[in-house]
């Protein structure tokens, strides 16, 4: 019952062992948990990402006060159990406001980097594994490299931001413009890392046995190719939600993001920088919660590629 | 009786006291920090408020406002009117007669030529001048003797005070730049970094947007003036920086535009060193109400254009209910504390144009609901207002600005409580503000339904200001969506009382007109909502005397007269 991509894995080891009529079934996803479960650093990692996923998912259904309700009386109040962050210059609750500012934050961060992802892996192997793609694909992505940012989210923004929030709503039209926005623009250095992986890979003995016995060319992208380059994808993966979630803060900034009553980390994280020294906490919590998000996205990132890797695994 | 006589002594040591004045350079070294360095000491090479500043230590014009906007003369012996006759019956001309004595601080004396040179350098049309928009409709400017001028104009104006008023257009010397005339302005660069000037000081190094320093005129008129010896104008840093170095710290005794959160500056002056004071000039933060219809199921070129009214703004009662519910004395305590006042006046000075109208200054949440519910606007289920399924939703958009976006958080959630529903929308002030006709998003299009921001006006006439919002000025595709008539306001009455206004000579004649025009755009029509009258701060040290902040002129108008007093 062996899985066929574990036993392409294998095919790069120098020798495979027998399967043992007596041993359970074993699936590859279940090795690479076992192996994932040893890296220290990701579990705390994967601890921490679930919790936060759990404080902006759950917490609002919790802790019922609008993040946008302006209560004037009680502004810039320090941590008091009405509420225990506090609250900003217009005394609207920190609490809700990052739980609903993680909520968008955290979308706008693992959409636009499937977005990017999807988009540079598929470029970067088919630019690696086919050479007649190669040079036009490869010109695409220079082409893409060079373009500037700003403007072209500017552009964006200004053309398609109407019709957009009529279709979907003010907040769903900005949310797909967004991150459509940000995985059309970073998804290069995917492809760019990917591409000279598979060169590579299209070189080593296995590849060349596979194509040998006749392996057609989907089942050689998806069963050889792609497993081996997981981890590079997974690294751009773990760099790409945290560029995304800055990226977003950076529009929200400049007025081209989510509407100015739309909290985001990021647009909590501008707000407060004004008021810095009195109401240091105010900066400091969403700082953290973006820190976080990243830093355990980062680990999670390792982990899974360390785990995945087979040159690594069991050692 | 001896209490008496001790409080006697006392009274009249300190009436005494303000009479013992200074001698010239007595009170040593004045610091002013310029978070924005000036780049040059010529203003007529930049428009920029740090560089009119900077030159006004140093150049002076014929006449400057005072704090409340009236003029005084200065190097003018006396104010141009009708009655002396300095300003013609006709309108077409205005003679300054000059000062007797004044010099330059090179020693040389200043006359008419001087005075005829510096217009003849701003009007030239290779130099590229900054502040031509002061010798606006200036036909030419003539020596009649060596200390009276004549400026001639096109056709008649009613308010020749432009040329040669205000610290914009000074006088410089023709000796020094009359080899920079023309296209070689720029290349002068001795001369626009070191102008002989006759104001109370002189420049001895100037490092470009760096450190200025300066030493007292030796040859300025009051022989008594300035108190200090030198002066040194430091640029660098940010507003709260500098505000600091005055407040906190007291390296400075000056600290220009220090434009901060009201809780910031209040925990800075808590130091005891020095306050913050604001300037008012004409600066008002309002919303304007687009009467047209924005929708973005009109085609381009038709949206916010006067062939499709508003489908419910056009309704006196709604607007009138959207101020009602705005609490401007909260706006201003949470956006600008000192540096703002509440208003409902579009034209909030000079105090003859000013109307002295206050009957929005009184949030009225429960008026603005009977209002709404007696022109028929009744709540729907989702606690949204609504007349034969029209809904009152609005679009309101404005610059991005961390003041900006609370106001509109306060504003929508008082909207909301009268069930209006409110759309927030910000765009980069360099698009809202750019003036692109191609763009959907600038302050003249208004593709939204209302819109915040603040705008002022030069000098201390506001005629043209108001002259704005005639039904002609209202942006469109015909003028490439330029004019200032953003709510696309148009009654012919104020029309007619606008060219009325061209007309009128006398001051106060002038100015009640100016007040009726005003209430017709705020309280009788709300085609604008005022908010907040804005200043600009600037941080003083508890050290200087005499400081007389002044939002018409340049903030060092009377730098002449600033001392050292004892803490």
């Amino acid at each position: 019952m062996n899985d066929p991509l574990s036993a392409a894995n294998a095919a790069g080891l120098p020798s495979e062992l027998p399967d043992e009529p007596t041993t359970p079934p074993r699936s590859q996803w279940r090795d690479i948990w076992r192996q994932f479960r040893n890296h220290h650093g990701a579990m705390i990692a994967l601890v921490l990402f679930v919790s936060i996923l759990l404080f902006v998912l759950i917490g609002p259904l919790l802790w019922t006060i609008e993040p946008t309700y302006v209560d004037i009386r009680a502004r810039n109040q320090g941590f008091s159990w009405a509420h225990p962050l506090g609250t900003d210059q217009l005394g609207r609750d920190m609490l809700a406001r990052l739980m609903a500012g993680g909520r968008v934050s955290l979308a706008v961060g693992l959409t636009a980097m499937s977005i990017a992802l999807t988009l540079g892996s598929l470029i970067g192997i088919l630019s690696g594994y086919f050479r007649g793609l190669d040079a036009p694909l490869m010109r695409l992505t220079e082409l893409f490299l060079a373009l500037p940012l700003l403007p072209l989210l500017l552009l964006m923004v200004t053309l398609f931001r109407e019709p957009l929030g009529k279709a979907l709503g003010p907040a769903g039209g900005i949310f797909l413009l967004i991150v459509s926005a940000i995985g059309v623009t970073s998804w290069m250095q995917t492809a760019r890392i990917v591409r000279g992986e598979v060169l590579g890979l299209k070189e080593r003995e296995f590849m060349l046995a596979a194509k040998s016995i006749g392996t057609p060319i989907h089942r050689m992208v998806l069963r050889h190719v792609l497993p081996n380059v997981l981890s590079p994808i997974m690294v751009a993966a773990t760099l790409g939600i945290a560029t995304a979630i800055i990226t977003e803060s950076a529009l929200s900034f400049l007025g081209l993001g989510f509407p100015p009553d739309f909290p985001t980390w990021g647009r909590l994280l501008y707000d407060a920088v004004d008021q810095m020294q009195q109401f240091p906490w105010r900066v400091v919590l969403p700082g953290l919660c973006i820190s976080l998000t990243v830093l355990s996205v980062n680990y999670i990132g390792d982990g899974l590629r360390d785990a995945m890797d087979p040159r690594i695994r069991g050692r | 009786m001896r209490l008496k006589f001790l409080m006697l002594g006392a009274a009249s040591a300190a009436l005494m006291a303000p009479v013992a004045h200074a001698e010239r350079g007595s009170d040593g070294q004045l610091n002013i920090i310029m978070w924005q360095a000036p780049s040059t000491m010529n203003i007529y090479l930049s428009g920029g408020t740090k560089e009119l500043i900077a030159s006004s230590a140093v150049l002076e014009p014929l006449a400057g406002s005072m704090p409340d906007g009236t003029l005084f003369p200065r190097l003018a012996s006396e104010i141009p009117t009708l009655e002396n006759g300095g300003i013609a019956e006709d309108l077409k001309s205005v003679t300054w007669k000059l000062r007797e004595g004044v010099k330059w601080s090179d020693g040389t004396p200043f006359t008419a030529d001087d005075v005829v040179f510096s217009a003849q350098y701003c009007m030239d049309p290779t130099g590229g001048c900054a502040q031509l928009a002061k010798f606006e409709g200036v036909e030419k400017v003539e020596a009649v003797d060596p200390l009276t001028v004549k400026i001639s104009f096109a056709a008649p104006q009613p308010d020749p005070y432009s040329a040669f008023v205000g610290s914009q257009a000074p006088v410089i010397q023709k000796a020094q730049f009359e080899a920079c005339i023309g296209e070689k302005a720029p290349t002068c660069t001795e001369q626009n970094f070191g102008p002989i000037g006759t104001g109370p000081f002189k420049v001895t190094s100037f490092k470009t947007n760096d450190v200025i320093t300066f030493e007292a005129n030796p040859e300025y008129r009051d022989a008594s003036k300035p108190a200090f010896a030198s002066l040194t104008m430091k640029g660098g840093g940010d507003a709260a920086a500098a505000a600091r170095s005055v407040l906190e710290t007291g390296e400075f005794d000056y600290a220009w535009n220090t434009q901060l959160a009201p809780d910031v500056i209040s925990g800075m002056e808590a130091a005891g060193k020095g306050k913050v004071q604001a300037a008012f000039g004409s600066l008002v933060e309002r919303i304007h109400v687009n009467l047209t219809n924005a929708s973005s199921d009109l085609p381009e070129g038709e949206r916010s254009t006067t062939a499709h009214p508003h489908p419910f703004l056009t309704d006196i009662a709604v607007r009138k209910a959207l101020s009602m519910a705005i609490d401007r004395a909260l706006l201003v305590e949470i956006g600008y504390g000192p540096a703002g006042q509440p208003t409902c006046n579009y034209v909030p000075a000079p105090a003859a144009w000013a109307s002295d109208n206050t009957d929005c200054l009184q949030q009225d949440i429960e008026g603005a609901k009977k209002l709404l519910d007696e022109a028929g606007w009744t709540v729907g289920g989702d606690g949204i207002r609504e007349k034969d399924g029209q809904r009152l939703s609005l679009l309101y958009q404005t610059s991005v600005n961390a003041v900006r976006q609370d106001f509109q958080a306060l504003i929508k959630q008082w909207w909301q409580e009268i069930g209006v529903e409110t759309e927030l929308k910000t765009v980069d002030a360099s698009v809202f503000f750019g003036g692109d006709a191609g763009s959907p998003d600038t302050f003249q299009k208004f593709y939204a339904d209302v819109e915040m921001y603040a705008n002022n006006f030069e000098g201390g006439n506001p005629a043209p200001y108001l002259a704005k919002f005639t039904c002609d000025k209202a942006p469109g595709p015909d003028n490439q969506w330029q004019g200032e008539n953003v709510s696309r306001y148009c009654d012919p009455e104020f029309d007619k009382l606008v060219a009325q206004m061209a007309t009128i000579v006398d001051p106060a004649e002038r100015g009640k007109l100016g007040q009726k025009l005003n209430e017709m755009l705020t309280k009788e029509s709300y085609a604008i909502i005022p908010l907040v009258y804005r200043g600009t701060a600037s941080a003083v040290s508890n050290t200087l005397g005499n400081v007389q902040i002044n939002g018409w002129d340049s903030e060092l108008w009377n730098v002449a007269d600033w001392t050292r007093t004892a803490q």
